[in-house]
């Protein structure tokens, strides 16, 4: 099955910084953007290399605050 | 462009106000998408605990009652007594149904009340300030166990799924948990079941969720899953202690 | 409509089935097991549900369910019973939620006794629940007025949601007199749109609550209760006046007590002792005005089946105005015709 290529989105005014979608990643994009406060005072989870993911949707599975949306990208 | 995961119709936009990494918020989202996926979110009725879930009434996205502490299954059993053909279920800590509603939680399960409970069992009493629950372990602090429960004076830890799975009414019992994506994914299929098992007039079902406490547990949001895996599923042991047999 | 001779429990039954009650939540308790086993029996034959519950806890915590459907509940128990379901009760005020709770209540405190008693005069008119809130309460002397004032709480719950408390010492629920089962007044019932039936992906949740954080919302709630409150007072208070136009002692009494009263008042005015009774029918809201005419009244004789509770109301509705007496029996014990009527006599300064 070719790879598919993923998207993350986050809605970054909802995460509260638990950091739990890090733990789960399988290709280890997920990480806590330190350069940025949200308007709840966290650190907001986010991506950099988006072309990695493959959309398995694990970092939305374990996220407690629907932070999170995944979609597949047509190459 | 194809979706592959999506905030469920079967919660509100209402933000959860659980603090950070609490996985109330997982096992929310968990039954606002089966709710969804069974196709009955439209005549659903749900009932919301005393405890951190209390405000669970702002959350799902049917209609809701808010129970006093530990009667949620007789609200439940109000309802659905009424409304045969309505889908019911109660979402519960474990102070409000190992502690104050027990028995409430079995003589609906002896009643064989056709409702669905989502039990949240995460060993403390959350929403005041982390006491001990009839589920704190053994050794585990609170702040009304400021040395650690001890058996000689607070007793053995309750296992609820093992004591309802006695109960004939109690048709299906599983015990499930959130500390990691598999188990998450295996906890909704439970969920569902618990759920089907209503719509199918079988009997009552209860779903135990082992779930996390970080701030009260004093530990990190990612520390608290690994907690809850070494030290909760070895004495709350996952698993299903009962399902109707197929067919029947 | 032809009369038909029941127990005041059962009659109390029919009377909710009547009125389209078709749930009941209830739970063993003497004097009122007759009320639960009645709609054991009925219950099923006309779709509706009867659920014997594990406790009172539990059965008042049903009907806080099952009023949240929009659907017409009944629960009854006996002051002990009446006690556990207070939580309950406040909860169900709080939600605005309407049904029916019926009290057939016996001597106490504690487990107390099974015989007749209005000991739960407190209970019924304070409330015995947290919070501000008070609860319409009917106390019937007859079986006939017990059917009626069952019937028509159904309807005053719905009109303005709230619970209704029907009182009648166990006499009320183990006598058996003839009834019959009449249309209520007619009212104007407004439709039950908060009702939790399930969105049908058409409407926003409904959700029946009575928790509110925020004490902004919480106060702007105490005070939309408390206007509904208001309105109650001024529309749904109900009492009797018996030959009081002259009565120059008046006897304060209700339920069964008022008509072993009005025997006493027979044998008074026999003796030329002009007396007469102001019977509160219902407790709350208590009937003030009754006690502004009394114009010939010397002195008030309020007579309980209790050691003094309704005078408290009976001292607050006078305003200093006349000498109030009392005259009690409790535990479950009877006042005869003649102990009243000597207690009067001693009240209007010996015998004439």
């Amino acid at each position: 099955m070719a790879k598919r290529q993923g998207r993350v989105i986050f809605e970054e005014n909802r995460c509260k910084g638990c950091e739990l979608c890090t733990t789960v990643c399988p290709v280890n994009i997920v990480k806590m953007n330190k350069t940025k406060i949200n308007v709840k005072g966290y650190h907001p989870a986010t991506v950099d290399e988006m072309e990695k993911c493959i959309a398995c949707a694990n970092c939305a599975t374990i996220c407690p605050d629907v932070v999170i949306k995944v979609e597949t990208v047509e190459e | 462009m194809a979706e592959i995961f999506n905030k469920t119709e079967g919660l509100t936009d209402k933000q959860f106000h659980y603090c950070p990494g609490c996985t109330h918020g997982i096992i929310h989202r968990l039954v606002g998408e089966v709710l969804v996926e069974l196709g009955v979110l439209g005549k659903t009725v749900g009932v919301a605990p005393v405890g951190c879930s209390v405000l669970a009434y702002d959350y799902f996205n049917c209609d809701m009652h808010e129970a006093a502490h530990g009667r949620a299954p007789a609200v439940a059993t109000g309802i659905k007594r009424i409304l045969p053909e309505n889908v019911v279920f109660t979402y519960q800590g474990d102070g409000d149904l190992a502690s104050i509603g027990t028995a409430e939680i079995i003589h609906a399960a002896h009643r064989g009340e056709k409702f669905t409970t989502i039990f949240v069992n995460n060993a403390i009493y959350g929403m005041t300030g982390g006491q001990m629950a009839p589920t704190t372990l053994i050794g585990q602090k609170a702040t009304t166990a400021p040395y650690g429960r001890q058996q000689a004076t607070a007793g053995m830890p309750l296992r609820m799924s093992e004591m309802l799975a006695t109960i004939d009414g109690a048709v299906f019992v599983e015990r499930v948990s959130v500390h990691n994506v598999a188990a998450i994914r295996k906890a909704k299929k439970a969920i569902k079941k618990a759920f089907e098992v209503q719509i199918e007039g079988k009997g009552f079902g209860i779903v135990e969720v082992l779930s996390t406490c970080p701030t009260n547990w004093g530990i990190s949001p990612v520390d608290s899953l690994k907690w809850l895996e070494e030290n909760m599923i070895p004495y709350y042991p996952l698993g299903n202690f009962r399902t109707p047999e197929e067919g029947k | 409509m032809a009369k038909v001779l029941m127990k005041g429990n059962e009659a109390i039954g029919a009377a909710a089935i009547k009125a389209g009650c078709k749930y009941f939540f209830g739970y063993p308790i003497t004097p009122q097991n007759e009320l639960p086993e009645f709609m054991s029996r009925e219950l099923p034959k006309i779709g509706g549900a009867f659920v014997q519950a594990e406790s009172e806890v539990a059965a008042i915590n049903m009907i806080y369910g099952g009023a949240g459907t929009g659907a017409r509940v009944m629960t009854s128990s006996s002051s002990p019973g009446i006690a556990l379901k207070q939580e309950g009760i406040s909860y169900i005020a709080g939600a605005e939620l309407p049904c029916v709770i019926v009290n057939i209540s016996r001597g106490g405190p504690g487990l107390g006794g099974i015989q007749p008693s209005q000991a739960d005069y407190f209970m019924s008119t304070r409330g015995g629940g947290n919070g501000d809130y008070r609860h319409l309460c009917y106390a019937p002397a007859t079986l006939q007025e017990a059917v009626d004032l069952t019937i028509e709480a159904f309807d005053v719950a719905d009109q303005y949601r709230t619970p209704v408390i029907v009182i009648g010492d166990g006499m009320i629920g183990q006598m058996m007199e003839p009834v019959e089962f009449n249309e209520p007044t007619k009212r104007n019932l407004p439709e039950k749109t908060w009702a939790t039936t399930g969105t049908e992906g058409k409407r926003k949740p409904n959700i029946i609550n009575s928790l509110a954080l925020d004490p902004a919302e919480l106060e702007k709630h105490n005070i939309k209760l408390d206007n509904k409150y208001k309105e109650i007072e001024a529309n749904e208070t109900r009492y009797e006046m018996y030959k009081t136009e002259d009565a120059e002692i008046v006897f304060v009494a209700y339920g069964t007590t008022s008509r072993i009263v009005k025997n006493t008042i027979e044998a008074l005015r026999a003796e030329g002792i002009k007396a007469g009774l102001i019977r509160p029918i219902t407790l709350w809201p208590f009937p003030n005005k009754a006690f502004t005419e009394i114009p010939a009244a010397k002195a008030l004789l309020t007579v309980e089946m209790s050691m003094g509770q309704m005078i408290d109301d009976v001292k607050i509705a006078n305003e200093g105005r006349l000498p109030i007496h009392f005259y009690g029996r409790s535990g479950g014990m009877i006042p005869s015709p003649e102990e009243i009527g000597n207690k009067a006599k001693e009240v209007l300064g010996g015998v004439k």
